[in-house]
């Protein structure tokens, strides 16, 4: 038999449908089944990015209301709220969520709505890794917050150093399950990143050459690729860690030939790209946003590319300067502080790319633009306080102070979740089809900003008075009270903020304006489709003959036409040019995802308790990967 | 928005092979990631042994002869490991079948051997550092061994089992583009885990 007659097999092409049968048509072949069964079965990329960006927010609320009880603490001196004991765990499950559940997440789950749709293609790469990411990632949130709610949550930190994680000075199971929430969402992020990278390189439409591919899908492409190369140090030194804490291996114990030190090599050698990996994608959603609302093409295209793979390579010779007070060599210093100084020159490149685009264009200063603004004031100065602690005199004087915890939330909130609130304003219509309220949007945007510089800002100056972080409580005497006061006040502030967020999401769910399929006159080709998108994305795969599709082509998009109706199938393209090269099959719903997942917790889980469930547990996944790679029969799998 | 039909794709390949597909790209993707978690393992190695004198203090040289019959297993499976690849693009099912057995009941072997090399390793995982970077990194690399052995077994069972040999083509060149991983990602720590620490004096 030959291809084309196997190819015959997948059943009718789309070439002189009508436009309503064909849209009626692809629904059906690529729709998500109604009810419970389909919802735990879906395979469809927007149904798994949605459910991974409500998720992430959650976790971000969850911890958000972490950090408000920890600021009712310190807002007095001398205040009893909390015990040592319960702050150490509010502070250690505030930066582990905030991190590895709310800011890594929720970047890669824009990425999952929003690569396939500006790539023009119908569904990610690995649709079914896709699922499975997401109920792994989900099952470890949730195993940390029951854990923490057994009182068993880990009290050593974000970065858990040794030896202070080893069993002498931590024998409850917080760290265990530390240790294991990190397998769980690392490998939740490994699948995406794969999926990411192999979408952005095989399945973009038609004519998308590697220089017309949108900013925001290069920054996901390059985060991508930081993931695949910096998240093994964090599994394999969490791995380590468990390993010494349960069947008793000796890396980090000094006595038997370990070194705690290797702990904060390898942590930070995944810790370090970590802060680019939550930043990159945030530049990406800077990048559309200011284009869209300047009414012009980005300034410096390339160089903005550049920029991104410069700071992706130099991300990962950084990690040593989260370590200069534990007696390096001199030349090791000296060399970590010069790429930590040249790491802000492809940062401030992008700056001046979008400041420049601004400047050239029309802007129109919606919500969306409004938050870019305060991104790049609040990110220019985390940036510069960053530029201080690389020296390693000054790194000396204000480590582990309030000081570095000032530095990193300009850096994280500023440079990562302003462009992210942002790109909420800005892709919820596309997310579900109504728009957010302006107004509310404006309100929003006023109380984060002044929040945020009202909690952040007396920080610097508590660090430089010496109030070193992690504590629980300060005497009186010490004269931070008013500072640490006006800091809890603005963190109510911004909390209030984020509860007007939910608000306006809520009520314009409810009640907002229908929103049309391209609200802003944006040129990218996820606005080509109607707002919320067909399961199918596009009824006809875009061509895309310009960096700015929508924009060029204001009368009629180009597309191709040819491909089955009744199966699912996608257009793979060469890497480099987007020639059309095959017409491949995209798999169907599932349960195996869902089932390999669970599997895979219960064997994480059983591992903290006993360690022959790694053995077992592996044995049990094995078994569900067999049956979720058996084809069933169908001609997305035999054809 | 209004579209124009500029073009027809249904005459497009319906099946590809190589870097043509998302499959084995996507196994490209797997191989850094875990051949990143390797590299840090190596250099988890060497950074202790470098800053701890008494790196493998009181265990004498490990012997080499197991590792070495398993290293000559693995270099030599290259071979009707190539065949395959080569027979999967001229997509040969009968060749293929038949070496498809063939590298499964080398998989065994390896496995086997590997098995009772761990046997003869002359310190525990929990005597000292030393001790527990040869175990770790010698059941990481057991665990792709047993994975590719594990997916071996099941592509041959596909192959005798499921008559749509064009997707199986590629699954098979695929599945020995990861066994070559395999084999070379060892070939280092056949030198680092055994030969290395003879050159310190033990």
């Amino acid at each position: 038999m030959s291809f084309s007659d196997i190819a015959g097999n997948r059943g009718e092409r789309d070439h002189d449908l009508p436009e309503h049968e064909l849209r009626e048509r692809l629904t059906r072949t690529w729709a998500t089944k109604a009810g419970i069964w389909g919802a735990l079965t879906t395979v469809d990329h927007k149904v798994i990015g949605r459910r991974y960006i409500i998720t992430a927010f959650v976790f971000l609320f969850l911890a958000g209301v972490l950090a408000i009880i920890m600021r009712a603490q310190l807002a007095r001196p001398d205040n009893r709220l909390l015990t040592p004991e319960l702050y150490n765990q509010l502070f250690t499950m505030h930066g582990t969520t905030m991190m590895f559940l709310f800011a890594v997440p929720v970047m890669e789950a824009f990425a999952v709505y929003l690569v396939p749709l500006m790539v023009g293609t119908r569904n990610i790469a690995f649709p079914r890794l896709n699922a499975f990411s997401y109920y792994v990632y989900l099952l470890g949130g949730i195993m940390i917050w029951v854990a923490f709610a057994l009182n068993l949550a880990p009290d050593v930190g974000w970065f858990a150093y040794a030896p202070l994680t080893e069993t002498t000075y931590s024998p409850s199971k917080g760290v265990d399950f530390w240790a294991q929430m990190i397998t769980f969402t690392e490998v939740a992020a490994l699948a995406v990143s794969a999926e990411i990278i192999v979408t952005v390189f095989k399945q973009r439409a038609p004519g998308m050459t590697l220089d017309r591919i949108p900013l925001f899908v290069w920054a996901q492409l390059v985060t991508a690729f930081m993931v695949i190369f910096a998240m093994p140090a964090v599994m394999v030194s969490s791995s380590m860690l468990i390993m010494d804490r349960l069947i008793g291996t000796h890396f980090f114990t000094p006595e038997q030939g370990g070194d705690a030190l290797l702990w904060q090599h390898l942590f930070w050698f995944f810790g370090h790209p970590e802060v680019y990996i939550i930043f990159m994608p945030a530049t990406g959603m800077v990048s559309e946003i200011v284009t869209t609302f300047s009414r012009r093409p980005a300034f410096g295209y390339m160089l903005l590319v550049l920029a991104l793979l410069s700071i992706g390579f130099l991300s990962f010779g950084l990690w040593v300067h989260h370590m200069f007070v534990t007696g390096l060599p001199q030349l090791g210093a000296s060399f970590f502080t010069a790429s930590s100084m040249l790491i802000a020159v492809p940062n401030g490149i992008q700056i001046f790319c979008w400041i420049a685009t601004l400047w050239g264009g029309k802007p129109e200063f919606k919500t969306p633009l409004l938050y870019i603004i305060g991104f790049v004031i609040v990110f220019v100065v985390g940036g510069l306080t960053g530029v201080m602690v690389a020296s390693v005199p000054l790194d000396t004087q204000v480590h582990d102070s309030y000081f570095v915890v000032a530095h990193f939330h300009y850096v994280l909130i500023g440079g990562a979740v302003f462009p992210l609130l942002g790109a909420t304003y800005y892709w919820f219509p596309k997310f579900s089809g109504r728009m957010l309220s302006e107004r509310l949007g404006q309100w929003q945007f006023a109380l984060t900003f002044i929040g945020f510089n009202l909690t952040f800002f007396p920080m610097h100056i508590l660090g430089l008075a010496g109030m070193p972080r992690r504590i629980y409580t300060y005497p009186g005497a010490s004269g931070w009270g008013g500072l640490n006061m006006l800091a809890s006040i603005g963190a109510l502030l911004l909390f209030a903020g984020f509860a007007l967020l939910l608000w306006n999401i809520i009520s314009s769910l409810r009640h907002g304006r229908p929103a049309p399929d391209n609200p802003w006159d944006a040129p990218t080709l996820e606005w080509a489709t109607s707002s919320p998108p067909p399961p199918h994305n596009f009824d006809r795969i875009p061509v895309v003959e310009s960096r700015y599709p929508l924009w060029a082509a204001r009368d009629a998009l180009p597309v191709v036409s040819g491909l089955a109706v009744d199966t699912r199938e996608l257009v793979l393209s060469t890497v480099t040019e987007a020639h059309p090269d095959v017409l491949d099959t995209s798999p169907l719903d599932t349960i195996w995802p869902l089932l390999a997942a669970i599997a895979t917790g219960i064997g994480f889980v059983a591992s903290i308790f006993t360690p022959w469930a790694v053995l077992w547990g592996a044995a049990l996944v094995g078994i569900f990967l067999i049956g979720w790679f058996w084809p069933k029969g169908t001609p997305e799998d035999e054809i | 928005m209004k579209t124009r039909v500029v073009g027809d794709l249904s005459g497009l390949d319906k099946h590809g092979s190589g870097a043509r597909l998302v499959t084995w790209w996507g196994t490209i993707g797997f191989m850094s990631l875990e051949g990143m978690g390797f590299v840090l393992g190596a250099g988890s190695f060497l950074y202790l042994g470098w800053h701890t004198p008494t790196w493998a203090a009181g265990a004498p040289p490990q012997e080499v002869i197991w590792p070495t019959v398993f290293t000559a297993i693995l270099v030599l499976s290259l071979i009707p490991n190539y065949a395959i690849m080569k027979r999967a693009q001229a997509q040969d099912n009968g060749t293929v079948r038949a070496l498809l057995v063939l590298m499964s009941v080398i998989g065994v072997l390896a496995v086997g051997v590997r098995g009772y090399e761990f046997t003869q390793l002359n310190i525990g995982w929990y005597t000292n550092a030393y001790g527990s970077l040869l175990w770790v990194l010698l059941g990481l690399h057991t665990t792709h061994l047993l994975t590719d052995l594990a997916d071996t077994i099941v592509l041959t069972a596909l192959f005798f089992t499921r008559h749509c040999p064009t997707r199986r083509f590629s699954d098979a060149d695929e599945n020995a583009m990861y066994w070559n991983f395999v084999v070379i990602a060892w070939l280092p720590f056949y030198v680092l885990l055994y030969w290395v620490p003879r050159l310190g004096g033990g």
